[in-house]
């Protein structure tokens, strides 16, 4: 990838990123597949951090297999499984490693996990890792003392522009705003109307935003998203839609409605990008870039 | 402030019990009275167990407040029947088990765990409404604790995993940056979900935590 994910942002073009969900054991090839698959045709690739609590592959382990076979890494951090002195070194190991894009996250709770009995440490927050960040470029770490060479991060975050009520969640954005946030990828959206709204209120800000798109792959799993997944509202419909699709054309429907977004979304210039999320199906996302036109 | 705690299974109990045949058993006329784990009625519950099970029970007593003084002047009130006993079992929260341990030496056995400081919400409802943590912020966030009422002990504002106002880990709770925020805008104070707050610090009185209110 010749253009840093900074630059793309800078470009003004509309920036497509996407996520790898690495396993749970050793055995890294469906990972590394999908890092191939997917490194050339989006400007950054996401690696998760235990995804829901579910312990995994690390981010870092991921990001660095990005890094070896010429792709954009983001590197996800969740401040769920590390104290301070673990978040900040890992920060100096990553930038030495070529690492220079940080998606900081407060993380999923512990109990909604595979390690139920776990401890969840939360020493710092989403936007206290923002301000770590920062704080780390100027050369100081977060007990005062001054760094033997420094770091130099984009930085991003989340928002979940279906949230109910939205206006606490509005408040947050802006607080990651003020900790010097460069670009916010968003939960999943699938009412544009809705989403335009609240790109009214993004805009007032000099942040940019990325459209979060989550593969729909069936009927089923877009209501168990609306009923189990916070702040996901699959609109009634595009259920409809997928529960109309010819048996075994679900995903093929999926893919049509997710690049339809995707392209509405680009002509309109509602927001800077999208990330586009297809959770365990990666291996499909060209095809939805492809049915997005791009 | 009341402690709350909940009884061990049987089973556990008995696991720590086994070795010893001849028990006192004590219980607290405060929180554990209030939240029905070692009142009068399930001392007298215990001792029946106990007896079934074949063990001796020397004696009881269910001390008003265990966690102060009055607990060594009920342990020396019962003198002999602690004396005839090998071990004591406590049905108190973990600070009356310690304070009955400082003045005896035969093995102190908890049966109950103590599970948090609360508040009584309603009848038989407890609250944990404080973690201690030497930093109050609710003078900010309206008056509900942002450490305790919110799952991650968010101090910075709401997660994403909030909804419809309820949390992620339990819908049948509230989240505690929701109810905070419709506060404040009640008050006129919004201007507080914005601001900053830096990391928190967690060595505020290191532990082991002692402090001395009277100088020499």
């Amino acid at each position: 990838m010749a253009q840093s994910l900074r630059e793309a942002l800078d470009s003004g073009k509309f920036v497509i990123t996407s996520e790898i969900g690495p396993p749970k054991g050793t055995n890294i090839a469906r990972m590394l597949h999908h890092i191939d698959l997917l490194k050339d045709k989006v400007d950054a690739l996401n690696v998760t951090d235990h995804q829901s609590s579910v312990m995994r592959f690390p981010s870092i382990g991921g990001c660095l297999a990005i890094k070896e076979r010429g792709g954009e890494p983001i590197l996800q951090m969740t401040c769920r499984d590390r104290n301070r002195l673990a978040l900040q070194a890992e920060l100096l190991f990553a930038y030495t490693r070529g690492i220079r894009n940080i998606l900081c996250l407060t993380g999923d709770a512990v109990p909604v996990g595979d390690h139920k009995k776990a401890k969840g440490v939360f020493d710092l927050d989403s936007s206290q890792l923002l301000h770590t960040i920062r704080l780390m470029e100027s050369g100081k770490d977060l007990g005062g003392n001054d760094l033997d060479g420094v770091v130099e991060f984009c930085a991003g975050a989340i928002v979940t522009p279906e949230a109910k009520p939205i206006e606490p969640q509005l408040a947050r954005f802006e607080k990651k705003v003020e900790a010097g946030v460069e670009f916010f990828q968003t939960q999943a959206i699938y009412d544009l109307e809705n989403f335009a709204r609240f790109m009214e209120f993004a805009r007032q800000f000099r942040v940019k935003v990325l459209a979060g798109v989550i593969l729909l792959v069936s009927a089923r799993m877009a209501k168990y998203m609306n009923e189990n997944v916070p702040g996901v509202l699959v609109p009634q419909n595009l259920i409809d839609e997928l529960a109309g699709a010819p048996k075994g054309e679900a995903l093929t429907r999926g893919i049509e409605i997710a690049g339809r977004m995707i392209a509405a979304l680009k002509k309109d210039s509602i927001c800077d990008g999208v990330h586009v999320m297809a959770i365990g199906r990666e291996e499909v996302v060209p095809d939805i870039l492809a049915a997005a036109g791009l | 402030m009341k402690s709350i705690t909940k009884s061990k299974p049987f089973d556990e109990i008995k696991e720590c019990l086994e070795r010893f045949d001849r028990i006192f058993v004590i219980g607290c006329g405060t929180c554990a009275t209030m939240t029905r784990t070692g009142g009068i009625e399930e001392v007298a519950g215990m001792i029946g167990r106990l007896q079934e099970w074949g063990k001796i029970v020397t004696g009881s007593t269910v001390i008003a407040t265990s966690c102060d003084e009055m607990t060594g002047a009920a342990m020396a009130e019962n003198g002999q029947a602690i004396r005839d006993a090998n071990c004591i079992l406590v049905m108190s929260c973990a600070l009356g088990v310690q304070k009955t341990a400082q003045y005896i030496d035969q093995p102190v056995i908890p049966a109950l765990d103590t599970l948090f400081m609360g508040i009584e919400e309603g009848p038989g409802i407890f609250l944990e409404a404080c973690d201690q943590c030497g930093q109050c912020v609710l003078g900010e966030t309206a008056g509900i604790c942002p450490i305790t009422a919110c799952h991650k002990g968010l101090i910075n504002g709401p997660c994403g995993g909030t909804d419809n106002g309820k949390c992620e880990v339990d819908k049948e709770r509230d989240c505690a940056w929701t109810l905070i925020y419709q506060l404040l805008e009640k008050q006129g104070r919004l201007d507080l979900m914005k601001k900053y707050h830096p990391p928190k610090n967690f060595q505020v009185a290191p532990r082991p935590r002692l402090i001395r209110v009277i100088s020499d």
